[in-house]
């Protein structure tokens, strides 16, 4: 972090130093930078979690962990991955992006803001530390199910009930922020439909986080009094309904799958038009897109649920509502096929990882698609084919748009240019080994491997190996990234205030570092 | 083994893999999706495959369309952007296409869907419970009930550095000590519901999987074509021993499957039996470490040692070296709240008395016998 500090110390601007600047920062660009090395953080600790779940899958037979620590690991893994890596990494981007892509001065409710940060690393540690509690820490899958999360639930679970009850508070105040700075603190003459995509598609991602993040706090909740106070929510035997938490869980949970990718498409649509230099070539109907997939998401939950013995007519009608979803994503994808179309394009690293986001992810989108098919989920639900989908769209999708984002940006935070030659071995190595790593799931999968497993049947070895070499080498090759960053952070060629030859908006008019204060004069847009 | 052996083991075997890779008889992997032997799997199947063509053919052309652009629109070969955006008609047309697409895979979807979720009129009928870790199957109408566990083998093959390669084992971690038996030709239909958590009853080349939630009752049905063993596993992650509960299916004639029925009827009477005996301390041993390892040994360990904080050990517990009216009491009413079962409902009183008598008299505990008439009188 010292590093991060002497960098931007350089500037004229009178604020604290040392630990106390960061603790009692009010400033979008020190929340952005504290966001996104939490992010990193969680994100090689959560990375560390796969690689022992890939090592103990390696080979058939058990090696290296017991199986109620490999839930253990399956269950952390998947949470810090969702509410520790790559939320907090897409806030980070807006809390620095968004106050420069509108042209305001900073966020409008910094002092919210820093605390919104703050809960973070308290509510990350507390759910960390439930590995070294008596019984270990959580092992019933990230998405938590009664009676498993209640009743047979090891001790530690009211310390994951409060920190996800933290986490949800965080997300709720940051997205109230993103709002009221979207809504209140543009530039003049940036009309709603002049915004970039980027903070448009934050716009709509931190609506839903409003309203689903109050729903995940009450599932916990009525978890909480289920384990404690004599409630019995989802407990048959007291009257109660397992069905009931996975009703209100997906409620929360499929709309926050879209808060998860909406950013990442936002991120996408400004990097590959300033690389193919040539407009997004359809601003609007990529708006409507972005709303259409946000309402969509409210209404096709049970998707999630088909095995649970839903009456024929919910299964026909969240299998139609879903299908639909296609329909909008389709029209990202080619909107993005257009825009590059007869662009003049040139390939930095920024546009590399965008262009393997559009690839990778149409893939995750095909298998959501038939995910979607009711009767044949029969055959997909809980099996590998699960992961090997919902991994291409989180980690090809999700992850690979943070990592464009950040080499996007990265001259503008730092002043200087990363290491072009490395960053493309990043890269390289990380687009091949995740393929390696992810795409034999799906075959795992049709062939009848369920998810969640520590050992398996030796038919499904050589997949397995080949799932964990390539995890391996992904996992490794992202270390390579941190050293990237730290390189920029400390020096390399100064970048121009524009970077990018194709490069345009409010936030490339601005000296590279950017100042610590920036649009303390509103600029003008036309 | 130490760590580093333990790294130094899956350093050679990834060197031996990177060497091996090109030697892997790719015919011989599993890539697609099983046909399986119901109507019901051939319908999922070739749903797959339309949907998977439909994807297959608009990912192949939208990529091609992105790898001509990446090859000739690049500045490099001097290509000039074009400064064209926005139209409607074009907007339209990949709106509307899309949907039609849509509706075409939506309407056999609908067709097989309304096939699947008719479970009328069956001819036999057989209830599913799931357990921690292991399944129930009651046979209604002829009043079979039993318990299917993982087979011994595997049992003694998956712990953690057990010195067994598992590929030596036959069906390793999809074989159980009792499957259960179908006849070909008949509408069989299956009544889940669990115990415990949620587990997920799968078999797929019967082409169903359908969670067992306790409180719900929920049915599907399957009629298989073919005599033959079919294997599946729980899908619904049920704790500690998830991935150790697996489903084998027997599907035989008409005639073995009544046989089979004879046969089970015998076998429950002969069982009855043997509660009335009084045994020797030998036998209810011997017999107690059989019945320890199929129902015990997942939560409290061979050992006996437990999981601290989950599991209690039973080494000198105060249940296991107490009166035994307790330790029968726990062991055949469970106890609610926790992940005890009540094994009176899934043992008869033999095994009951026998591992009730292993668990008193091992690991260094030294307690009383107890008979199958003390367990027949304290129910």
């Amino acid at each position: 972090m010292s590093t991060v500090a002497s960098s931007h110390d350089t500037h004229h601007e009178h604020h604290p130093t040392g630990l106390k600047r960061w603790l009692f920062t009010t400033n979008h660009k020190d929340i952005g930078t504290l966001y996104l090395w939490f992010a990193f953080i969680m994100f090689m600790t959560g990375g560390a979690m796969a690689m022992i779940i890939r090592a103990e899958l390696f080979a058939p037979g058990m090696q290296v962990v017991d199986p109620h620590f490999f839930n253990q690991m399956t269950t952390m893994h998947g949470l810090i991955m969702v509410f520790g890596a790559v939320m907090p990494a897409f806030v980070g981007l807006a809390n620095w992006q968004i106050p420069l892509m509108i042209g305001a001065p900073d966020m409008a409710l910094p002092r919210m803001n820093n605390w919104s940060f703050w809960i973070l690393p308290f509510a990350g540690t507390m759910l960390v530390s439930t590995l070294f509690m008596q019984g270990g820490g959580p092992a019933f899958g990230w998405t938590f199910y009664a009676p498993l999360s209640t009743t047979f639930a090891p001790a530690s679970t009211d310390f994951f009930i409060f920190a996800v009850h933290l986490l949800g508070i965080s997300s709720i105040m940051g997205a109230i922020n993103i709002i009221a700075t979207i809504l209140n603190m543009r530039a003049p003459g940036m009309t709603l439909m002049k915004m970039p995509l980027f903070v448009w598609t934050w716009l709509i991602t931190a609506f839903l986080l409003i309203a689903v993040m109050p729903v995940l706090a009450g599932v916990v909740t009525m978890m909480l009094t289920d384990r404690n106070f004599g409630t019995s929510f989802f407990d048959a035997a007291g009257g109660g309904d397992p069905v009931l938490f996975q009703h209100v869980f997906w409620f929360f949970g499929h709309p926050e799958v879209y808060i998860m990718i909406l950013p990442a498409f936002g991120v996408v649509s400004q990097i590959i038009p300033t690389f193919a230099r040539k407009q997004l070539f359809g601003y609007a109907s990529m708006v409507y897109a972005t709303a259409a997939i946000a309402f969509l998401s409210f209404i096709v939950w049970a998707h999630h649920m088909f095995t649970v013995g839903m009456p024929v007519a919910g299964e026909l009608y969240f299998m139609y509502a879903t299908v639909m979803i296609a329909v909008p994503t389709a029209v990202k994808v080619f909107n993005w096929t257009a825009t590059m179309w007869k662009g003049s394009m040139t390939f930095e690293t920024p546009m590399l990882w965008a262009i393997a986001f559009v690839f990778l992810f149409t893939i995750g989108g095909f298998t959501g698609l038939m995910l979607g098919v009711a009767p044949v989920d029969f055959q997909y639900h809980d099996t590998y084919f699960v992961v090997a989908h919902f991994h291409y769209v989180l980690v090809t999708g999700a992850v690979f748009a943070i990592i464009a984002g950040a080499y996007y940006w990265l001259p503008k935070w730092t002043g200087n240019m990363y290491d072009e030659k490395l960053s493309k071995w990043h890269f390289w190595l990380s687009v091949i080994s995740v393929n390696v790593l992810f795409f034999p799931q799906h075959f795992l999968g049709l062939a009848g491997m369920p998810r969640r497993i520590p050992d398996y049947a030796v038919q499904f070895a050589e997949f397995n190996m080949m799932s964990s070499i390539g995890g391996f080498i992904f996992g490794l090759s992202q270390l390579l990234f941190l050293y990237i960053v730290i390189k920029s952070i400390r020096g390399g060629a100064k970048a121009t205030d524009n970077v990018w030859e194709g490069a345009d908006g409010l936030e490339w008019t601005v000296p590279s570092p950017a100042p610590y204060h920036t649009f303390e004069t509103p600029p003008a847009v036309k | 083994m130490s760590a580093g052996r333990k790294i130094n083991r899956l350093f050679s075997l990834i060197i031996a893999t990177l060497l091996f890779i090109p030697n892997i008889a790719f015919a011989e992997l599993k890539l697609n999706m099983t046909e399986g032997v119901t109507s019901i799997s051939r319908d999922a199947y070739d749903l797959h495959m339309l949907v998977l063509w439909i994807v297959t053919i608009v990912g192949v052309a939208v990529f091609a369309v992105i790898i001509y652009s990446l090859i000739y629109h690049r500045k490099s070969k001097g290509a000039v952007a074009a400064q064209f955006h926005e139209s409607t008609t074009v907007e339209v047309i990949w709106t509307i296409v899309p949907l039609v697409v849509l509706v075409l895979i939506a309407i056999p979807a609908t067709k097989t869907l309304l096939e699947i979720e008719d479970a009328s009129n069956p001819d036999i009928t057989i209830k599913v419970t799931g357990w921690q870790w292991k399944w129930q199957y009651e046979y209604l109408d002829e009043g079979i009930n039993f318990f299917s566990n993982l087979d011994a083998k595997s049992n003694e093959a998956r712990e953690r550095n057990s010195g067994i390669d598992v590929k030596t084992v036959e069906h390793y971690l999809l074989d159980v000590d009792k499957p259960i038996v179908i006849p070909v030709g008949k509408k069989v239909r299956f009544l889940t519901t669990a115990n415990d958590v949620i587990h997920s009853w799968w078999v797929p080349a019967l082409g169903m999987k359908r969670d067992a939630i306790p409180g719900y009752i929920n049915e599907f049905w399957t009629r298989v074509d073919e005599p033959g063993v079919y294997r599946g596993q729980c899908a619904e992650l049920c704790g500690k021993d998830h991935g150790f509960m697996p489903i084998v299916v027997k599907a035989v004639s008409d005639s073995e499957y009544q046989d089979w029925i004879k046969g089970q009827k015998l076998a429950m009477a002969e069982a009855a039996a043997g509660a009335d005996k009084t045994w020797t301390k030998d036998d209810l041993m011997k017999r107690g470490e059989q019945v320890y390892n199929a129902s015990c040994a997942a939560c409290h360990q061979p050992t006996g040692a437990g999981i601290p904080g989950v599991f209690p050990g039973l080494v000198n517990s105060k249940i296991t070296i107490g009166p035994a009216a307790d330790h029968i009491n726990i062991v055949v009413n469970g106890k609610a709240g926790t992940a005890m079962q009540a094994f009176g409902a899934q043992l008869n009183d033999a095994d009951l008395a026998a591992v009730i008598t292993y668990e008193r008299n091992s690991w260094g505990n030294a307690a009383s016998v107890v008979q199958p008439a003390d367990v027949k009188a304290a129910r």
